[in-house]
């Protein structure tokens, strides 16, 4: 981690000073500390990609609630990471309209490209796979994401490119 | 009263309640699982659906949840209709979609409401053919266990836990079908009543660690009604035994006092009868000093030689029943009886007593305390002291909830609205202690004082509510709150040492009154007959420390270990002083081990015997099982005593029931104890009341081993119990004979509705203790001086005691998995006078020869300082005391251990 590790509190030493600026802004809005921390976890996993234990005690501290409570909300939420995850998270739809559109293959395909089954990271750092139910783009099934990047009409043959090159992605 | 149909008939319910509640109020069976008595409604679990209709013309109606459908005039319901059942049919299936089916290897089964609601709904044939779900369980401490893949997802425990109790560290963890209901990591839970997640969670989910490890099923186990002897509360409680051990306490109701919660000093201390430590038979000295064990003979023996011709003098017991101790007084002679409290707490105790009973303030049962809409909390912590009181305040704070609710006409029972609605408003609750307390969460305001300054606060309370003084601090804001409600309490005790604070909290409970507020007035008690030791000593009694300077021959300690009331020095120079000395107690102590005759006591769950809690109610606790061995109830071994010592009028005692007729007299307090419960000639259909279920197996199995010749049952001649399954076990027996509860269908504690006559009120059978301060006269006490303020000194610390649920208690902390958590007796101090003296968290401490763990507290006063009281460390600590701080030389830091290696240590 580059940024400087801030200081104090005590229990808030694992966030850094640019986290703790992000997640102050937020509460300058808020009626109460608590009422950030879906808001909080997201500025962590921003900077992390996901948020630890320490983090989650961390957080929790700094906004006043019981860690308890915070682990609720953190594991209510299916893409607040609570385990480590790669630089690029791939998620491949599995509603409906993508199964109907054959997403099963298109999520053997990663599998196999990549070599790691849903759940797994790959040996690099570089992927997560993870299956994910409705992206919101229905119309263009099948559907996945990988990073900030969304790609549509996917099929299997596209699948190399897409993961070696980013090719394809839907602008927006 | 509305009238309303279900399934054709017509039925009158009470105004105001839900369906559900109605229906089970009028003995129809209707399956639910979120739904508690105590904790109302939130409509999640879908199990008590009925169909509903518009009027007689509708033929289809409407799925309904009767949990959350008030009951109208009129209405019309259809509940056992193919439509109705076959809906919960299908709820329940998909509950146990997850389920394990694993009830012959689970704790609950056998008295699991899942299990009876199942077979209540007709769910017979799993259609379900995938996997299910398996979860990785928590440690959650010495006392609880945890069993995830049991949860149906109900939510009962974190509205338990979170929503009524406070507790912040178990949540709904996950989403979907893999919520998940824990901590965010392993540890021991923290509330004090997490055990009640035990008989909250309908299912296996949360289970008693200790039970678990030494498991009887609910059918075998014998019990019969109790009260718990952990705190002056007097919960009522369920001891359930096999093989001459408790295995386990569950809660038993008594509307006016415990309700349906216990804390876990009470669910979960009890197990010290188990100790090792107990005693088997009576045993005198030898020439050498080792104790040698007596035969009966041997025994009546020994006791005559001692006792014949003899001046007797007697210390009695706050943690021993009534009886035993009325027999004790009678015996030596009301002079030369000591109560057995220390001398400072007894004279803290009359007075309490006295302000109770002269006080124009409302004396609440626990019940009413929920019921005060402003509290302010004087010099105890309570949930350290009384812990179900502090449980009932938690309520009281709710009152501002439900007046709003009831504004916008939100009935009581709509829990999920009403918190939704007042999300943090709550009534005024003010607490002032020597440091932090448990309460400090929903408190309007709190106020960090040591003894002398809270009295003094108390005092100036008082004067501005009489309009006699004038302030704009503290004192005006607690106030003012008192006065702007309806129902205030002032809640004070013996806990802070000082009795200015209890003449200061009468004097504010008396200025409300005549400020024209329905005030009330309550004090703690620290043991479960402290209140009545001092109802039986109110007019005659001799001082611990007088007892050296007496004429005694003979003294008998009953249940009491004197080096928790005494300094070390006294007890040497009593001993010195009185040539023979007799015990009488359950467990191995410093005071048996200077007696010359020990005589074994049965434990509280193997005597008969009525305690009489903090309000002044006598409730009548009956042993669960015979005592083994020797072991006798100490009235027994009292009226051997009265035989040996040639007394005649207590000589003619035969059973327990001739204590109260022999003795009572004209005294109204003594008629009072005798009739706390009914007698032993009381029967139900003509039979006994058993305290083993109908199913109980086993009878000739369980002593095989000894023999296959099934001895007779003990028969109970001192009580209208039997020690069998024999007998009439009807659902409107009194509620102080309450020995189990069971109806056909409802095999778990679910069942308590069928012995209700209402829902959450009095029990069919009635009978919850009888309040004796009502109809009792006591001088009124001599007001103390004010104490001077308290100003720090430069080289000494002022002492403060502070009590801990597990560990302060003689008792108590023995019981099973409590051990684990009395931790180390500690020193309290604030950061800045640990850092003066050169100390850190952690380190130790020693404090007039005490070697203590130091703990930092910014909420202890500068120039004070706390300690753990009650541990056998700090017995020679009294509050109120000046004392030097010195570093410990050779101490040893305690290692510190993470959840997994102590899951992995249990």
């Amino acid at each position: 981690m580059s940024e400087q590790i801030h200081s104090l509190p005590a229990d808030a030493m694992v966030l850094s000073d640019a986290e703790i600026a992000e997640i102050d802004a937020e509460i300058a809005h808020a009626p109460y500390r608590a009422a950030v921390a879906i808001d909080a976890l997201k500025i962590i996993q921003a900077h992390r990609r996901w948020v630890s234990d320490e983090c989650l005690e961390a957080l929790a501290a700094y906004l006043e609630m019981p860690p308890a409570e915070l682990e609720g909300i953190a594991t209510f939420y299916n893409l607040i990471f609570r385990r480590p995850v790669g630089e690029n998270v791939i998620l491949v739809c599995n509603s409906v309209t993508c199964w109907i559109k054959g997403c099963e293959g298109i999520g053997a395909a990663v599998s196999q490209h990549l070599g790691i089954e849903p759940g797994e990271t790959t040996a690099d750092g570089r992927f997560t796979l993870l299956p994910i139910t409705c992206l919101g783009a229905c119309d263009r099934a099948p559907v996945m994401m990988v990073g900030e990047q969304k790609f549509e009409d996917v099929t299997v043959e596209r699948i190399p490119a897409i993961l070696d090159h980013g090719e394809g992605a839907t602008p927006g | 009263m509305p009238v309303i149909k279900v399934d054709g008939k017509d039925y009158e319910v009470a105004e105001g309640g839900n369906l559900l509640e109605s229906c089970l109020g009028l003995g129809l069976d209707l399956p639910y699982f979120c739904w508690h008595p105590a904790m109302g409604s939130i409509g999640a679990c879908r199990q008590c659906a009925v169909v509903q209709y518009q009027n007689e013309e509708d033929t289809r109606g409407r799925i309904v949840m009767a949990c959350m459908t008030p009951v109208t005039d009129g209405a019309i319901f259809d509940l056992s209709g193919e439509r109705a059942s076959g809906f919960r049919q299908t709820v329940v299936e998909s509950l146990m979609v997850d389920h394990p089916h694993d009830c012959p290897v689970c704790a609950e089964g056998g008295e699991c409401h899942l299990q009876d609601m199942t077979v209540m709904t007709g769910h017979r044939d799993r259609h379900y053919r995938g996997t299910k779900k398996t979860y990785r369980n928590q440690y959650l401490g010495p006392l609880i266990h945890h069993e995830m893949n049991r949860c149906i997802t109900c939510y009962r425990c974190t509205r338990f836990y979170r929503d009524y109790a406070g507790g912040t560290d178990l949540a709904a963890l996950a989403a979907h079908d893999h919520v998940y209901f824990g901590r965010h990591r392993e540890g021991t839970l923290e509330s004090p009543f997490a055990g009640n997640l035990v008989e909250v969670c309908p299912t296996g989910v949360f289970t008693d660690k200790s039970l678990v490890h030494d498991y009887t099923r609910k059918w075998d186990l014998q019990s019969a009604p109790s009260v718990c002897t952990s705190c002056g509360v007097g919960c009522n409680t369920l001891p359930g035994e096999r093989y001459g051990r408790l295995k386990r306490i569950h809660n038993r109701y008594n509307p006016a006092v415990n309700g349906y919660f216990l804390c876990d000093r009470g669910r979960f201390g009890g197990t010290h009868v188990n100790a090792e430590s107990r005693i088997d038979f009576p045993a005198q000295r030898d020439s050498e000093g080792r104790f040698q064990a007596l035969t009966d003979e041997a025994c009546a023996r020994a006791l005559r030689d001692r006792l014949q011709g003899k001046r007797l003098a007697g210390i009695g017991s706050p943690r021993a029943g009534a009886e035993a101790n009325l027999l004790l007084q009678r015996l030596v002679g009301a002079e030369n009886y000591a109560s057995g409290m220390a001398d400072d707490e007894h004279a803290l105790m009359q007075r309490a007593l006295a302000h109770l009973v002269n006080s124009t303030a409302h004396n609440p049962s626990l019940r009413e305390i929920e019921s005060a809409d402003a509290v302010l909390l004087l010099g105890e912590d309570l949930t350290h002291t009384a812990a179900r009181t502090a449980l009932a305040l938690r309520q009281a704070v709710r009152n501002e909830a439900h007046r709003l609710a009831e504004e916008l006409r939100l009935a009581p029972w709509q829990d999920a609205a009403i918190r939704n609605l007042a999300q943090d408003r709550r009534s005024p609750l003010h607490v002032v202690c020597a440091g932090s307390t448990d309460l400090d969460d929903i408190a309007a305001g709190h106020y960090r004082l040591v003894a002398a300054d809270q009295a003094r606060l108390a005092s100036d309370i008082a004067a501005i509510i009489r309009g006699e003084a004038r302030s704009d601090g503290a004192a005006a804001r607690i106030a003012a709150d008192l006065l702007a409600a309806e129902r205030p309490l002032v809640l004070s005790g013996p806990g802070a040492g000082s009795a200015a604070l209890l003449d200061g909290a009468a004097a504010i409970a008396e200025a409300l009154v005549a400020a024209g507020k329905a005030a009330m007035l309550s004090f703690t008690a620290a043991e479960c007959n402290s209140m009545g030791q001092a109802l039986l000593c109110r007019d005659s009694h001799i001082a611990l420390a007088a007892l050296a300077s007496t004429d005694a021959e003979v003294l008998i300690i009953l249940e009491n270990d004197l080096l928790r009331r005494l300094p070390m020095a006294s007890v040497e120079a009593l001993r010195a002083r009185i040539p023979t000395w007799i015990g009488i107690d359950c467990l191995e102590n410093d005071t048996l081990a200077r007696c010359d005759l020990v005589l074994p006591a049965a434990a509280f769950t193997e005597t008969e015997a009525t305690y009489i809690n903090q309000e002044g109610r006598a409730q009548r606790a009956f042993p669960t099982h015979p005592p083994a061995e020797a072991r006798r109830p100490a009235w027994r071994w009292l009226l051997d005593l009265a035989r040996a010592a040639g007394d005649r009028t207590l000589s003619g005692i035969g059973h327990f029931d001739d204590i109260g007729v022999t003795l009572a007299g004209e005294d109204p307090l003594l008629q009072g104890i005798a009739s706390a419960a009914p007698d032993h000639s009381f029967r139900s259909r003509g039979l006994k009341i058993p305290r083993q279920p109908h199913r109980y197996s086993g009878r000739t199995a369980m002593r095989a081993d000894v023999s296959v010749h099934e001895p007779r049952q003990t028969d109970d001649a001192d009580s209208a119990l039997a020690f069998s399954m024999e007998g009439s076990a009807t659902t409107d027996r009194p509620g102080a004979l309450l020995s189990y509860v069971w109806s056909p269908g409802w095999n778990s504690n679910q069942s308590l509705h069928k012995f209700q006559s209402e829902i959450g009120g009095a029990l069919r059978g009635e009978g919850s203790g009888l309040r004796l301060l009502d109809s009792l006269a006591v001088a009124a006490a001599t007001p103390a001086p004010l104490p001077e303020a308290f100003s720090r000194r430069e080289q000494e610390w002022l002492l403060q005691a502070r009590h801990h649920l597990f560990g302060s208690d003689e008792l108590s902390r023995l019981g099973s998995g409590i051990e684990a958590l009395t931790g180390r007796a500690a020193i309290y101090l604030h950061p800045e006078d640990a850092s003066r003296l050169g100390l850190e968290a952690g380190d130790g401490a020693v404090i007039a020869g005490a070697a203590l763990e130091v703990r930092l507290d910014p909420s202890q006063v500068p120039g004070s300082a706390g300690f753990s009281t009650g541990y056998p460390e700090t017995l020679a600590l009294r509050s109120g005391e000046w004392v030097n701080i010195d570093v410990a030389s050779d101490w040893q830091r305690q290692p510190e251990l993470i959840g997994s290696d102590r899951g992995a240590a249990s």
